[in-house]
């Protein structure tokens, strides 16, 4: 198994000067982005600026599993909804902490990421999206059935609560900067993951999953594990919009969230790291803006669907990627 | 009237044909579905939306132009089935070349787009449509009444599986869809068509789905999200038959219906997730599916 993992590393090390590179313009970008989210909440509404990051880690942790994994999962709205019940039920009812609430919520999400995904990657391609949306499904029902949910009301009025006991939630500003920190935290943990040993593996499953095997690799393994990862980090982001909108509801666990989550991936660019950002933004946005025309926003969704699939299926970041490219090799040309 | 397990005939029976009415639709559509894949090797997220077509068409057929339902139950699947050769034609055929994944989010937007725009037309809260008289009423069996249509919904749904299985099966056609499964490129060899038996086979599996929802529209209510609920159902329902086998599919649409329906007797509260139970099970002892072929 390391050897293996030696291997593919000597292999690919022809290739370090490409990747040092992007690499170094990812730490730029990063470092853009946080500039950007520390001065953000004085010229944008902050709810509106936490409701972006807490969707764009959200579709991040679905682009993990998508993009760099390969798996289409349809049903991530299950860990996403399912851990911001928990966080609001232990915030509420146990009156946790609200970074406490977080973490028991985003565990929760980790332990329903390995059972659905334990047996969800028993099936390959398509089977595999069918039996996660399957499995979102019942977990919809059962939110909505089980006592502690509030039905088709919700928990409603989660307490924001005092950070580690000390520090008062209550204004929307000092809320935004443990946001903006959960959001990164993530960010750069998943930019750790995929730039790992680990990354690598699993890029090569994707790509080969036969040759993987053939190579000793216990590819169900890495599978499972990039799905639990995945998972948490999806209940990390849902943890956080309870706490944020402070309220847990049917909605956050439906098929269509599942759905927005691959829409803002797909619309954004499938496996490049930023492009889930973009597009949560985007469609964030989109729905902030269209919210008076109601119903057809479904119908706007369905529309970018189409035409993301296909004319764009590069998305906004891979496209602005490939066109930079471009234009690079132009300007060394000349 | 007898009692069985505590539990009156009546409610026993009457919830076991509402089950295998389920189950007549879980039989109808993950047969669509499976004809579907087998051919153009992508799962037709569209598929509850024309199931919830056949029964909006229906019903438009009766408001506006007075057609009736035994004219509705022939052209609803056409119209309908019109309506999904074009969108196989523009738009699911630029995608044959791709990863069957992009199938899935493309038919996912379109039936999003549907179900939006009628929403936003006739709303939620659903139309009713009629019981046809010939087929009112109800019959008494001695241990339970049956309600005619009740009764006629389940012969039509296993007269439409058992007809889609001979005629795959049985026929010369059918022998050509089964080797185009196996191989289009070779059967294309042969002077067949197979771009055009595609789309016909696409716009075949979708006249199941829209006849599926005639039949629906006087038992429900005819509404935008019909279908949407439905089909996620129906993908369980797949993936523990597995599309391998037709008899099998069909098989199992009826039996996990009956399933359902027993559930709602004995144990009411899970009679939402029973069908997901079912579909963990099978993962965890059968991965293929119960009549699939391992991969």
């Amino acid at each position: 198994m390391m050897s293996a993992v030696v291997e593919g590393k000597a292999a690919s090390s022809h290739a370090e000067t490409g990747r040092t590179a992007k690499s170094r313009s990812h730490m730029a970008l990063f470092l853009a982005l946080l500039a950007a989210g520390l001065v953000a909440p004085f010229f944008l509404y902050p709810v509106f600026i936490m409701k972006v990051l807490c969707f764009a880690l959200f579709a991040c942790a679905f682009n993990l599993l998508l993009g760099y994994g390969g798996l289409l999962s349809f049903g991530h709205a299950a860990y996403f909804g399912g851990a911001s019940y928990i966080t609001a039920h232990a915030a509420k009812v146990w009156g946790l902490t609200p970074e406490l609430a977080i973490l028991v919520g985003t565990l929760a999400a980790a332990v329903l990421g390995l059972a659905i995904g334990a047996l969800s990657i028993r099936r390959q391609g398509i089977y595999f999206a069918m039996v996660t949306l399957a499995f979102a499904q019942m977990v919809y029902f059962i939110s909505l059935q089980v006592p502690f949910t509030g039905g088709e009301d919700g928990i409603q009025a989660v307490p924001r609560g005092e950070l580690f006991g000390l520090i008062s939630l209550k204004s929307d500003f000092s809320l935004y900067y443990v946001v903006l920190a959960i959001t990164f935290g993530g960010l750069l943990a998943m930019h750790r993951i995929i730039h790992s040993p680990f990354g690598q593996v699993l890029t090569a499953i994707r790509e080969n999953e036969a040759r993987a095997i053939s190579l000793g690799y216990r590819v169900n393994r890495y599978k499972l594990m990039v799905f639990v990862l995945s998972a948490t980090l999806a209940g990390l982001a849902g943890s956080t919009k309870a706490i944020v909108f402070q309220v847990a509801s049917l909605t956050d666990v439906h098929w269509s969230m599942s759905g927005e989550v691959v829409l803002m991936t797909l619309i954004g660019g499938m496996g490049t790291f930023f492009g889930p950002v973009v597009g949560a933004a985007v469609i964030v946005t989109m729905q902030n803006y269209l919210a008076s025309f109601g119903a057809w926003v479904t119908v706007i969704q369905g529309a970018i669907f189409v035409v993301c699939v296909l004319l764009f299926r590069e998305g906004i970041v891979g496209k602005a990627a490939s066109i930079f490219k471009k234009f690079g090799a132009a300007v060394r040309k000349s | 009237m007898f009692e069985i397990f505590g539990i009156p005939s009546q409610a026993l029976f009457g919830q076991l044909l509402l089950g295998l009415i389920n189950g007549s639709f879980y039989a109808i559509l993950s047969l669509g579905l499976a004809v579907i894949f087998g051919l153009l090797n992508i799962i037709n997220f569209t598929h509850g939306a024309q199931y919830m077509l056949g029964a909006f068409v229906a019903w438009m057929l009766l408001t506006y132009f007075g057609i009736g339902y035994w004219w509705a139950l022939i052209l609803a699947p056409v119209l309908v089935a019109v309506t999904g050769v074009i969108l196989e034609r523009l738009l699911i055929s630029r995608l044959y070349q791709l990863d069957h994944l992009y199938g899935l989010l493309l038919t996912f937007g379109v039936a999003l787009i549907v179900q939006g725009v009628l929403r936003n037309h006739y709303g939620i809260s659903g139309m009713p449509y009629s019981i046809p008289e010939e087929l009112s009423g109800a019959m008494n069996l001695g241990f339970m009444f049956l309600p005619v249509y009740r009764g006629w919904v389940v012969v039509a749904s296993l007269v439409v599986c058992l007809g889609t299985w001979f005629v795959i099966e049985k026929t010369r056609l059918g022998a050509y869809l089964r080797a185009a499964t196996e191989n289009p490129a070779l059967v294309g060899a042969f002077g067949i068509n197979v771009p055009r038996m595609i789309t016909l086979t696409y716009g075949f599996g979708v006249a199941l789905a829209a006849f599926a929802g005639v039949l629906a529209a006087p038992i429900y209510s005819v509404n935008p999200n019909m279908g949407a609920d439905l089909i996620i159902v129906v993908f369980a329902v797949v993936v523990i038959g597995g599309m391998g086998s037709i008899l099998g599919a069909i098989a199992t649409g009826f039996g996990l219906g009956l399933v359902e329906g027993l559930t709602k007797v004995f144990y009411p509260e899970a009679s939402s997730v029973v069908i997901f139970v079912i579909m963990a099970i099978v993962l965890l002892v059968k991965p293929a599916g119960l009549f699939g072929r391992a991969s």
